[in-house]
């Protein structure tokens, strides 16, 4: 008899249980938002730590951002288990019919991709786009070849071997740069292409822009491709690169600042790499933070629809934007930050504007 | 049950790589992921994989084997053996990727200033400190095992004048041969499997290496590096690379059998 009330206790409480969670998932849409989740690519992350952790202290919510890459993070987001996703290549139509929702792109920030190298003596080199193609390539295999010396008279150029270093993983970072390095070389474009992973013809490989830049400090003869952010923190040294104008160009917040001045398409889907302006850094490219249109989805609340919207406007804010410089990105500029409110307001909640 | 789950999923996985490419998948050197041109191959992977796990092999076994003798039949109990023995123990304990950054900050430099190698990454580095990962899997079982051979056939070769040597060459080898054998074979799919430190020290080359030196890569390496934005074709084929890999570790499993049981028998 005892273990009969036992029994019927347990079956009472469990339903009891059942039914409360019933009730919860029936007022899910109030819920408050408690916290704000994003996944995607590494490039932009140290400009995404610091103003994610600004935005936790200053508004009392909790936003946390994982360096997954672009790719995870498009996948993340096709998952429906982040509030919002990045990455370094914007989706092309293709890959957003695929999503299964409208996607909204949203560009937070101005980044780099140098060309960093690890020579004796770190002299200041500067590279045309047919020295960038022969180095990577593997045409030209020695530091003191001709073809460099002639563009860099007052280097003093080592008689070593070049040792190629690119990402062995797949990365937006590397689409940014074999994009560049389709546009100005033609054979490079008919032979390697662009994308996230490449054939490459020479080099060793290692994992995320961490990984290469350890990777080139620690080769003597190195020279690869990563974020400017990278090289910066490291102290290696970064080349100048001749833009489609004739200038040699270094990377800095205001030649980056400067690739994004021609125009932006209203979806600001656009790559800025070979830039037509004067002052402007050949491998410069917008990063994205993407988001569905219609934020009701898996159950989210209006609030932590709402929240997610606040969060992007914030980034595209005068706070947000006054940090890029800091961490050696470039600020968006103004027709980008209105293009971008723009799209905003395109966020929907139930069909209903947010 | 596990193991046949996960082999169905593996197949499952990968049915879209073997429709495309057919067998070719595991005979071709080409891995190109470029949108557009896509083709995938398996083979300079294979080949990296078993390069480096048989180096390794090669380069752990005089050690592990001479532990393995110190320690089941020399000094069987002391103070020497056990530290020895705790020091072993501790060299399964070290995560990878210790041993990856121990490589890249350690052995890299000396590869260089050997001149082996310009960069100092490729298929011998990493078989190197594979090498000594692999050390504990193979000396404490080949140690048990000598360990267990019976004193009285030990003593029996004793009393009919046998050196130490003889003792070793003529009764302990061929009663702990299958043994030893099965502790090599453990540490060698330790090796196939290693992913992390043979990431940081191959040199993650997607081509056939030439020779010992050469710039390499592996499967498991393969599939952590690229597992992460892989989608389509490329996903699918990484899951037949993880198909193949769990296939060759199959065959190796059934050779270790097979071998064992002729010694036995």
């Amino acid at each position: 008899m005892k273990k009969f009330q036992l029994l019927l206790v347990a079956i009472i409480s469990i339903s009891l249980i059942t039914s409360c969670g019933n009730s919860g998932k029936k007022q899910n849409s109030e819920k408050k938002a408690k916290a704000l989740t994003g996944a995607g690519a590494t490039f932009p992350q140290p400009f995404y730590n610091t103003i994610f952790k600004t935005y936790t202290k200053s508004k009392g919510l909790l936003v946390t951002y994982g360096g997954i890459g672009s790719g995870g993070g498009i996948r993340s987001l096709k998952d429906k288990i982040v509030d919002f996703g990045a990455t370094d290549a914007f989706l092309s139509d293709k890959k957003l019919a695929d999503m299964p929702g409208n996607v909204l792109h949203i560009p937070s920030c101005l980044g780099a991709v140098v060309a960093a190298y690890n020579l004796p003596g770190k002299p200041e080199l500067k590279f045309t786009p047919e020295l960038m193609e022969g180095i990577f390539m593997g045409k030209i295999t020695k530091w003191n070849d001709a073809k460099i010396a002639k563009i860099n008279p007052d280097a003093k150029l080592p008689d070593l071997a070049i040792t190629v270093v690119y990402r062995s993983d797949g990365s937006g970072t590397t689409f940014i740069f074999s994009d560049y390095m389709s546009k100005v070389s033609s054979e490079w474009k008919e032979k390697i292409g662009a994308g996230k992973a490449l054939q490459w013809p020479v080099g060793i490989a290692a994992k995320g822009n961490p990984g290469v830049a350890g990777t080139i400090s620690s080769t003597k003869g190195a020279i690869g491709y990563i974020g400017s952010e990278y090289a910066f923190a490291q102290g290696i040294p970064i080349a100048s690169i001749q833009n489609q104008a004739g200038n040699f160009i270094k990377p800095s917040v205001q030649s980056v600042s400067a690739a994004a001045a021609g125009d932006i398409p209203n979806d600001t889907r656009v790559t800025l790499t070979n830039t037509t302006a004067v002052d402007g850094y050949p491998i410069s490219s917008f990063t994205w933070l993407i988001v569905y249109k219609e934020q009701s989805y898996n159950g989210r609340s209006k609030d932590q629809a709402e929240q997610t919207k606040l969060l992007l406007k914030w980034v595209l804010g005068q706070e947000a934007q006054s940090k890029t410089s800091k961490v050696h990105y470039a600020p968006l500029p103004e027709k980008a930050v209105v293009k971008a409110h723009k799209i905003l307001d395109l966020m929907t909640y139930d069909g209903r504007g947010l | 049950m596990m193991a046949v789950g996960i082999l169905a999923t593996l197949i499952v996985g990968s049915i879209p790589t073997f429709k495309e490419f057919g067998f070719g998948f595991i005979f071709s050197s080409d891995w190109n992921p470029t949108e557009g041109r896509e083709s995938y191959g398996a083979l300079p992977f294979i080949i990296g994989t078993i390069a480096t796990s048989i180096l390794a092999l090669a380069f752990t076994f005089p050690f592990a084997f001479s532990i393995a003798l110190f320690l089941g039949e020399y000094y069987k109990k002391g103070r020497m053996s056990s530290i020895l023995k705790s020091m072993i123990d501790l060299l399964a304990g070290i995560p990878s990727v210790v041993y990856g950054l121990w490589g890249f900050y350690t052995i890299k430099p000396i590869i260089v200033e050997l001149g082996l190698n310009a960069q100092g990454f490729g298929i011998f580095t990493s078989a190197f400190v594979l090498a000594i990962m692999i050390i504990p899997y193979a000396s404490s079982i080949s140690a048990e095992v000598i360990n267990m051979v019976p004193s009285n056939l030990k003593e029996a070769a004793y009393s009919l004048g046998a050196t130490r040597f003889e003792v070793v060459k003529n009764v302990i080898i061929p009663n702990a041969g299958s043994g030893i054998f099965a502790g090599f074979i453990l540490a060698f799919g330790r090796a196939i499997g290693e992913t992390m430190a043979v990431t940081m020290l191959i040199g993650n080359s997607n081509k056939i290496p030439t020779n010992l030196f050469d710039l390499g890569n592996t499967m498991a390496s393969l599939i952590a590096n690229q597992f992460g934005e892989a989608e389509g074709l490329k996903y699918t084929s990484l899951v037949a690379m993880g198909l193949l890999l769990f296939v060759i570790t199959g065959i190796l499993n059934l050779i270790g059998k097979m071998v064992m049981r002729k010694f036995t028998a």
